[in-house]
């Protein structure tokens, strides 16, 4: 092969020095993508392929679960049980945050309330979140509100110790500076104490998340007669085996997007922190 | 000696504000059904919660299931280590095997493990080994992830050392890549356990194979308040007590080591 | 030269932290007195106190006892009349915001017009020459740029007394050379009153039209010194003049004194 040869005439004709430097970068594509999707494809062909040949009947093929997947939560089942889910999650999750963050600022903020409140958290945050289920059965009856509250209350914790670890350890140059320059109250918050505790409030985000999306499925197999963990458990119930695995494939990619979508937050919000940390390294 | 005091004084403060939150919310507690804000069959007093927290700790059968869900833990938490430290270091030490897994790793990762739970049913039944599942895939990937971090964390110029040096394979594991990784492997390891305790109790509260977590659940059915919060405050002291014994593992073998990392739970 | 009245008036300063192993008397007895449109240099040797009196002259800690005096007013906490320059740029820059961010954000609690406050800004970003990286992050900047950075946060909050901490300790020789030109340059055409702690002594000497020598433990005033070197400085000329030497010289011996402990005998004229 020519160099040039076959090359179209553009304004950057010029940069496209050789061919094989072109051809370099398209066998760095096609490799990315192997490395990217080669291996679960290889593994759901592995799965395929066995399952038509075992017969145990607990694993069915991709295909199957595929097609019970349609066949499931396209279509009603998605309005009766998917939304609510996710709705229920989602403000759960918002809900978390906006405590999480603002008590944790406040509690940050003053020593002697955090020394006060500190032992109490501690043993909050260890209880695990899902026996916060029955006592919120208990105290709130089978209701949305209590599920979005134990939702809450699960999450919130990650949320709040880390940000009240992160607005106590605000660099002390930057308060000073802050001192120094008599920025209002407002302003601190705004432009001081928050940003400088975010990387920390983003880290109690994503631990945050996991438990919200677990308590999310629990309470509903617990005491629901809809949404996604209760339909889940219906299924393994009835030994309906592919929607099963249709669900579990379901819950498995609202965690992905969840994770997904946290992290195109995380990168614009943390853009800053990235990239000091990129430069630093360097 | 006036300032040595001063400092003391600045620390019995901290234990003394600790306390008076604690007896706060104790005193909150009992307040709130004495005052009917709340029926006490819902919100049960909090001296009769104490009562029978004591009563439970001197009756054999609250003992042997709390043996049998600190086993769950136990058995969970040590097959997930193993796994994560074999298969993370392999993983981790080959740049190709790296590239490969990397998405699938990401995709299972946040699957959340109690969506396996029908499954795990499915496939053993109400016993523990159910509930094994749950609890090895939870804790599995805060290991793994870890030691996959910490294995590539390697110097690099340490490891161009090693190397000209000619040092062996297994010589290079134990002196550059496992220094390098073991407090990444106990961060995560610390995460692990605490993620296990919580799969091991939730697992019994929905799978129903014995132990803490089915007791919870038969007490709130049984409408018995009292032992339900009893319950979940045996739950937080054991999670206060796992905290507490990997915290302390992790600072005691990590003496010479001043890393904060990110840390992920679940 | 114009009529200069007194600006600052620092009288029996004294500070002691205390601490678990006892007091620390960090500043002894200081007294001085500073005109408007002066540049005083503070030196001393390392450990005597140049920062504590730096932040309380700033008010960001109270004297334990003794008075600091601006304008006839006491000095009791941060007041808008004084901006710091610390040394460590960046921990004193906001790292989430940009360039611009970071200058204006002192400016909005002033009651300005968003105008106005875009002019001081883009003013103060230009004086210190760095009108390309205004949209940059501090983070983005080489250490000297980060330090204009925070030089130019000062001059827009319009103090009438800039007070810098050591702010050249943490950059190259080279870098420091330019940001000194610089601060000599603001200097002169913004008659800006400024305090410029340093432990360097040429620095100090040809920066300032005075230079304090401390003393070591307790911290006192060694000697008050005047700098008569022509105003238009210069890093080659200046500092090959001959007169630059002796009093180079001179403040060296002051400091070895003062770490010894004696009391200045007599001064460099």
């Amino acid at each position: 092969m020519t160099p040039y040869a076959g090359e179209p005439v553009t304004p950057y004709a010029r940069e496209v020095v050789s061919g094989s430097r072109f051809r370099g970068a398209g066998i760095r594509i096609a490799a990315g993508f192997l490395f990217a999707f080669g291996l679960p494809f290889l593994a759901l062909v592995v799965w395929g392929v066995w399952s038509t040949r075992s017969t145990n009947r607990f694993f069915p093929g991709p295909l199957t679960i595929g097609e019970a997947f349609v066949d499931t939560w396209v279509g009603r089942a998605f309005l009766d049980d998917v939304l609510p889910s996710l709705y229920r999650l989602g403000l759960g999750i918002v809900a978390s945050i906006v405590v999480g963050v603002a008590a944790g600022t406040v509690i940050g903020l003053f020593r002697w309330l955090r020394e006060l409140l500190e032992p109490l958290l501690e043993f909050f945050r260890a209880i695990p979140p899902p026996v916060l289920i029955p006592v919120a059965m208990l105290l709130l009856g089978i209701t949305d509100s209590m599920k979005v509250v134990v939702i809450v209350s699960g999450a919130v914790w990650p949320i709040l110790l880390n940000t009240i670890e992160g607005v106590r350890a605000t660099d002390s140059v930057m308060t000073e500076t802050a001192d120094s320059f008599q920025i209002t109250w407002w302003e601190r918050l705004w432009f001081l104490v928050l940003p400088a505790s975010s990387p920390r409030i983003m880290t109690g985000v994503r631990q945050g998340l996991s438990v919200a999306l677990i308590l999310m499925v629990i309470s509903e197999m617990f005491a629901s007669s809809s949404g996604l963990g209760y339909r889940i458990a219906y299924f393994q119930r009835n030994y309906l085996i592919a929607e099963m695995w249709s669900g579990i494939l379901l819950l498995g990619l609202v965690g992905v997007l969840l994770a997904v979508a946290f992290g195109l937050v995380e990168r614009r919000v943390l853009r800053w922190y990235h990239g000091m940390r990129e430069v630093t390294r360097a | 000696m006036r300032v040595l005091s001063a400092r003391r004084l600045r620390s019995t403060r901290k234990v003394l504000l600790g306390v008076v939150g604690l007896v706060g919310f104790l005193v909150v507690w009992q307040l709130i059904p004495t005052l009917g804000l709340i029926d006490p069959e819902y919100l049960p007093y909090v001296t009769d919660v104490l009562a029978r927290l004591v009563e439970e700790f001197r009756d054999l059968a609250f003992w042997r299931r709390l043996g049998l869900t600190m086993t769950a833990w136990a058995i969970g938490l040590t097959v997930a280590t193993l796994a994560a430290v074999v298969l993370g270091t392999i993983v981790g030490l080959v740049p190709l095997l790296r590239r490969a897994t990397h998405t699938m790793v990401e995709f299972l990762r946040p699957i959340p493990s109690v969506a396996l739970i029908p499954l795990a049913v499915l496939m053993f039944g109400l016993q523990m080994r159910a509930a094994l599942v749950i609890i090895v895939y939870a804790s599995f990937w805060q290991v793994f992830v870890q030691v996959i971090y910490g294995v590539a964390d390697v110097d690099s110029v340490a490891r161009d050392t090693a190397r000209s040096f000619g040092l062996t394979l297994r010589e290079r594991l134990s002196y550059l890549v496992l220094p390098t990784a073991l407090p990444y492997l106990l961060t995560g390891l610390r995460l692990a356990a605490a993620v296990a305790l919580i799969l091991a109790i939730t697992a019994e509260m929905v799978i129903g194979n014995p132990g803490l977590g089915r007791m919870i659940e038969l007490s709130r059915s049984a409408g018995d308040a009292v032992g339900l919060y009893a319950l979940v405050v045996v739950t937080g002291l054991l999670g206060l007590l796992v905290n507490l014994v990997f915290r302390f593992i992790e600072r005691r073998s990590l003496s010479w080591h001043q890393s904060v990392r990110g840390e992920e739970v679940l | 030269m114009p009529e200069r009245s007194t600006l600052l008036r620092v009288e029996h300063l004294r500070k002691i932290y205390e601490s678990a192993t006892g007091d620390v008397e960090a500043i002894g007895d200081i007294s001085f007195t500073m005109n408007a449109g002066e540049l005083v240099c503070v030196v001393g040797p390392s450990g005597c106190g140049k920062t504590t009196l730096l932040k309380c002259l700033a008010g960001l800690l109270p004297p334990t006892s003794g008075l600091v005096e601006m304008d006839g007013s006491p000095v009791r906490g941060p007041s808008p009349a004084m901006a710091v320059v610390f040394q460590e740029y960046g921990r004193s820059l906001y790292p989430w915001l940009t360039v611009r961010g970071n200058v204006e954000l002192p400016l909005r609690h002033k009651k300005l017009s968003r105008a106005e406050r875009d002019t001081l800004v883009t003013d103060a970003i230009e004086a210190v020459g760095l009108p390309h990286a205004a949209r940059s992050h501090p983070w983005q900047l080489s250490g000297g740029m980060q330090q204009r950075v925070a030089i130019a946060r000062a001059i827009a909050y319009q103090p009438e007394v800039l007070i810098m901490d050591e702010p050249f300790a943490a950059v190259d020789a080279q870098t420091r050379a330019d940001l000194e030109d610089l601060v000599r340059e603001l200097h002169t055409t913004r008659r800006i009153s400024t305090v410029f702690v340093t432990h360097d002594i040429d620095e100090s000497v040809y920066l300032g039209e005075r230079v304090l020598v401390l003393s070591n433990s307790p911290t006192r005033v060694q000697e008050d010194l005047a700098i008569d070197l022509p105003p238009e400085r210069d890093q080659l000329t200046t500092r090959a003049l001959r007169r630059f030497t002796e009093l180079r010289t001179h403040v060296y011996d002051q400091i070895q004194r003062a770490k010894l402990g004696q009391v200045a005998p007599q001064s460099a004229r």
